[in-house]
């Protein structure tokens, strides 16, 4: 007799011991407007901007482009990447960097969000955001995304009816809750821990 | 009505007081109380300790006292603890391994057995307890009514909020009831717990105590005297001039 | 027992500071708080917990399929998929990817599993730089501890025991204990051993049946600075970190950070699906004893958790004996109950290290009955013949007096009329009750007593 490999040995116990009784998957997963704590009436918009400065991120809203232009250029960052077409913000090109670590100087990082979540303030980013750079938005020090307000949904189960189809296709993609942070010396809340100190949000 | 009175053996060797306080509040609403005189233990502190495979003298000695046999029948069996309710209504009959006598008798007797505060409020339904008792009072929730009898609503859990102990409580004339800041923190006693893990449960009881203290209370119940006992035991060393009372004897009292 | 203290004595030696109890207690109690309020923010809550639930008891029923169409999925997007029965297994298959490269840094962030696997002690002694890069792990390994809680490492730690730390070994100014400062201090710290690093180590928090991709939570950004610049990245996953699909995550995503810290949600949620070009990622998945746990029908669906740590905040034994004091890397209520499946030799003092309140299982978000498995442990290690000799003769003698009435009554009498006329014979230093708690007076009757005079 050949020794089972070890995946074979897991997968024989797990079927000798698992239980026999089946429990059927929810599907009623369809909770409406959701987490919003009060009797206020608010759009996802607003909802979403409250929720993000709840946790350390800002949320402006910008009527077009040029706002955010003339917003941007009054903060003068050395190196800045701009991943926005319309937006004409001076900065380097990310198709010029090919070891992602040479990112490590970038000081602010301006990108798109795909979709944002109003009960828990979460951008959706995925691999068509960063340029080709996966790390981009967690090695910038700073980072501001451009956010389209219709894009905003309630609450996290319609997050993944939307992007259901997507999550079969990407490579890499993520829920992004305002700047890094840790409270892990005595519970302090520290913003800026490992990926970006800030995050700024236009709402357009 | 008649009920069978379930007295835990440390309320009869220790707290004689609210044994008779519960009668009395029992027999003053109309009920039929009898006192099965052979009983003991439910069995709780051995099975609590891993060894509820022991408690088959226990839970026999229990079914003879309460069950029905012959002319002896009790419609409700009532107990002035949730917590020695709480182990007849899970571990009665105890480990399946053991052979039952009576099988039947068992699954009638976890369906009618109740907290005293339970019983009050769902069965007699009590809305004027004419009682009168007036002094400043901080309620301690005992975890085994509260989350597992589901006497009240636990802070963990989203939902409405109540309480059958404290709405018999504001029944009470002159009666002032504290607002703790942890309303339902455990107070440490936890069966042998209170001696295997010394420290902590000290530690659990005073802080407890510190929480009614701060609310300058006169007194604090309850409604499991094992969980009184260890704060009642603490209050003592600590000097305290505030005294730990059942809930049976306020809602009993004059 | 190869660990020095049991829950109990350490739980003593931890309660000699009190005052630094209560600081722990109170620390964790405010998380506990957090918790509370965003929980009861959201009206669904308790229907969100229950649905959790039913997707972890699915997953328990099926895993061997679940797990083997994550495996053909993930393989078909490009990633290794590595099996590991035990600790010894997932720890050699590290260092063969490593040796493999010729690689000899490692970043790595949160994983409890390796915690549990000892994976750190196991590469460093084969010459392996590991370095932990969640903040409160790198503090505890700069201090060659172990973690304290699953989510809050440090939690044990105040500022100026940091700050004393991060001044030996990170030069920080001697005395400085503001946490923006420390902090600051270890972000230049660890970004240079995320540049530096040759492979990055992540935990998973939910690999997804049905994409092949595997979801890790954190707020530091660390996962994603290591696993997005290294040339090799490995998910460790316990196999239970299996869940069917993607809309499923919608509801854990939901309950896991607001149970843990009352967070809406972790700041970055990353979803790995595919390596990035010229990267290579490995998952290992890990049973190490899970799957004995799945055969023991009462205890399986401790492996329904998804490491928040709520149980650990709300414990009032675990807030007043702190986390080392259980022995094992995961500690708390959890710990207890998952514990004694690895070696109940080791652990078998954890299943008495509660009061069994309740509360633990009323804050899980799988709504694992946490409360009544530490009673089931009890029965069993007891039934192992772990209770010791002295306790069993007194339960033992205890049930003898308790199931005979006559016998009750008898030793119930003279117990109160010792403690009336010679109180020196209980309150003494063998009756641990009376070291720091009056014992209760002694009544001239019982109630029976009373009963038979005034009744009968």
């Amino acid at each position: 007799m050949t020794k089972m490999t070890s995946r074979e040995q897991i997968l024989a116990k797990i079927r000798v011991n698992k239980p026999s009784e089946k429990v059927v998957l929810p599907t009623n997963l369809d909770w409406e407007n959701t987490a919003f704590d009060d009797n206020i009436q608010r759009s996802a918009s607003q909802r979403f901007a409250e929720v993000l400065k709840s946790i350390g991120g800002e949320a402006i809203e910008a009527a077009d482009f040029d706002f955010i232009k003339k917003e941007i250029d009054t903060i003068h960052y050395h190196h800045v990447i701009n991943l926005l077409p319309n937006l004409e913000i001076q900065g380097k090109d990310i198709r010029e960097i090919s070891d992602a670590h040479d990112l490590a100087s970038v000081d602010l990082a301006i990108i798109e969000g795909k979709m944002g979540v109003a009960e828990n303030g979460a951008i959706w980013l995925d691999e068509s955001c960063f340029g080709g750079h996966r790390v981009l938005p967690f090695i910038t020090q700073h980072l501001i995304i451009v956010l389209k307000k219709e894009n905003i949904v309630s609450n996290m189960h319609k997050a993944y009816k939307r992007i259901q189809s997507d999550l079969f296709s990407i490579g890499f993609g993520l829920f992004l809750a305002g700047p890094s942070k840790t409270a892990d010396i005595e519970q302090s809340l520290v913003i800026g821990a490992h990926g970006a100190r800030s995050l700024r949000v236009y709402l357009v | 009505m008649k009920i069978g009175l379930f007295i835990p053996c440390y309320i009869d060797q220790f707290y004689p007081k609210v044994g008779i306080a519960t009668l009395e509040l029992l027999e003053k609403l109309g009920v039929q109380v009898h006192y099965p005189l052979s009983q003991t233990c439910c069995g709780q502190p051995m099975a609590n300790s891993g060894f509820a495979h022991l408690t088959k003298g226990c839970d026999d000695n229990f079914i003879q006292n309460f069950g029905s046999f012959g002319t002896q029948h009790f419609d409700y069996v009532v107990s002035p603890s949730g917590s020695c309710v709480l182990h007849i209504k899970e571990h009665l009959g105890g480990n399946p391994l053991h052979s039952d006598a009576y099988p039947e008798q068992v699954t009638s007797l976890k369906n009618k057995v109740f907290e005293l505060c339970e019983f009050l409020t769902d069965i007699l339904k009590v809305e004027n307890l004419n009682a009168h008792f007036p002094h400043r009072v901080g309620f301690h929730n005992s975890c085994h009514g509260q989350r597992m009898l589901g006497l009240s609503s636990m802070s963990e859990k989203v939902g409405e909020t109540f309480s059958k102990p404290l709405s018999l409580l504001g029944q009470v004339n002159g009666l002032t009831l504290a607002d703790l800041s942890r309303k339902d923190e455990c107070c440490g006693f936890g069966g042998t717990f209170c001696v295997t893990e010394e420290a902590v449960s000290v530690k659990m009881g005073k802080d407890r105590i510190a929480d009614h203290l701060s609310k300058n209370v006169d007194f604090i119940t309850g409604g499991d005297m094992s969980c009184l006992m260890h704060l009642e035991g603490i209050l003592k060393r600590q000097k305290s001039t505030v005294k730990i009372i059942h809930i049976a004897e306020i809602l009993n009292s004059k | 027992m190869t660990h020095s203290l049991t829950h109990s004595q350490a739980s003593d030696t931890f309660n000699k500071d009190e005052s630094r109890v209560d600081w722990h207690d109170e620390s964790l109690w405010f998380i506990r708080q957090k918790r509370d309020k965003a929980a009861f923010a959201i009206p669904e809550w308790e229907e969100l917990r229950e649905s959790a639930s039913q997707i972890k008891e699915n997953v328990l029923a099926n895993m061997d399929t679940y797990l083997l169409e994550f495996e053909q999925k993930a393989q078909k997007n490009g990633i290794h998929v590595h099996w590991a029965t035990d600790a010894a297994e997932h720890n050699t298959l590290v260092l063969e990817i490593m040796q493999k490269h010729n690689f000899k840094k490692i970043v790595k962030s949160k994983s409890m599993l390796t915690e549990e696997c000892h994976l750190n002690p196991f590469l460093e002694k084969n010459g392996i730089e590991v370095i932990d890069t969640d903040l409160g792990e790198r503090i505890v390994q700069l201090r060659n501890e172990p973690p304290s809680h699953i989510v809050l490492p440090a939690i044990h730690l105040k500022k100026q025991d940091v700050g004393d730390t991060f001044h030996e070994y990170l030069g920080t100014e001697k005395g400085a204990s503001d946490p923006q400062y420390l902090t600051e201090a270890a972000r230049q710290h660890l970004r240079g051993k995320f540049i530096a690093a040759d492979l990055a180590i992540t935990g998973v928090n939910f690999a997804i049946a049905e994409t092949g991709g595997f979801v890790v939570c954190t707020n530091e950004g660390n996962a994603d600075m290591g696993a997005h610049l290294a040339k090799v990245h490995i998910a460790c996953m316990g196999f239970e970190k299996i869940i069917p699909k993607i809309e499923n995550l919608g509801i854990f995503l939901r309950l896991l950070a607001r149970s843990a810290t009352g967070q809406p949600i972790t700041t970055y949620s990353s979803h790995f699906q595919k390596p990035r070009a010229g990267q290579e990622m490995h998952i290992i998945i890990v049973d190490n004893g899970r799957s004995t746990q799945l055969g023991r029908a009462d205890f399986r669906n401790s492996l329904k958790c998804i490491r928040c740590g709520a149980c650990m905040n709300t414990c009032p034994v675990y807030r007043r004996s702190g986390g080392h004091s259980y022995h094992n890397a995961v500690a708390g209520p959890i710990g207890i109950i998952l514990a004694p499946n690895l070696d109940m030799k080791q652990n078998n003092d954890l299943p008495f290290a509660s009061t069994l309140c309740g509360s633990c299982t009323n804050v899980c978000p799988v709504k694992i009955n946490i409360h009544e498995q530490i009673w089931k442990w009890r029965q069993i290690v007891t039934q192992e013949g772990y209770a010791g000799f002295e306790k069993t003769q007194g339960i033992k003698l205890m049930n003898t007096v308790l199931s005979k009435p006559k016998v009750y009554r008898f030793v119930g009498k003279m117990g109160r009329e010792i403690m009336r006329f010679a109180p020196f014979a209980v309150n003494n230093s063998l009756n641990k009750w009376f070291k720091n708690r009056e014992m209760p007076d002694a009544p001239k009757e019982s109630f029976r007593e009373w009963y038979m005079k005034q009744k009968m």
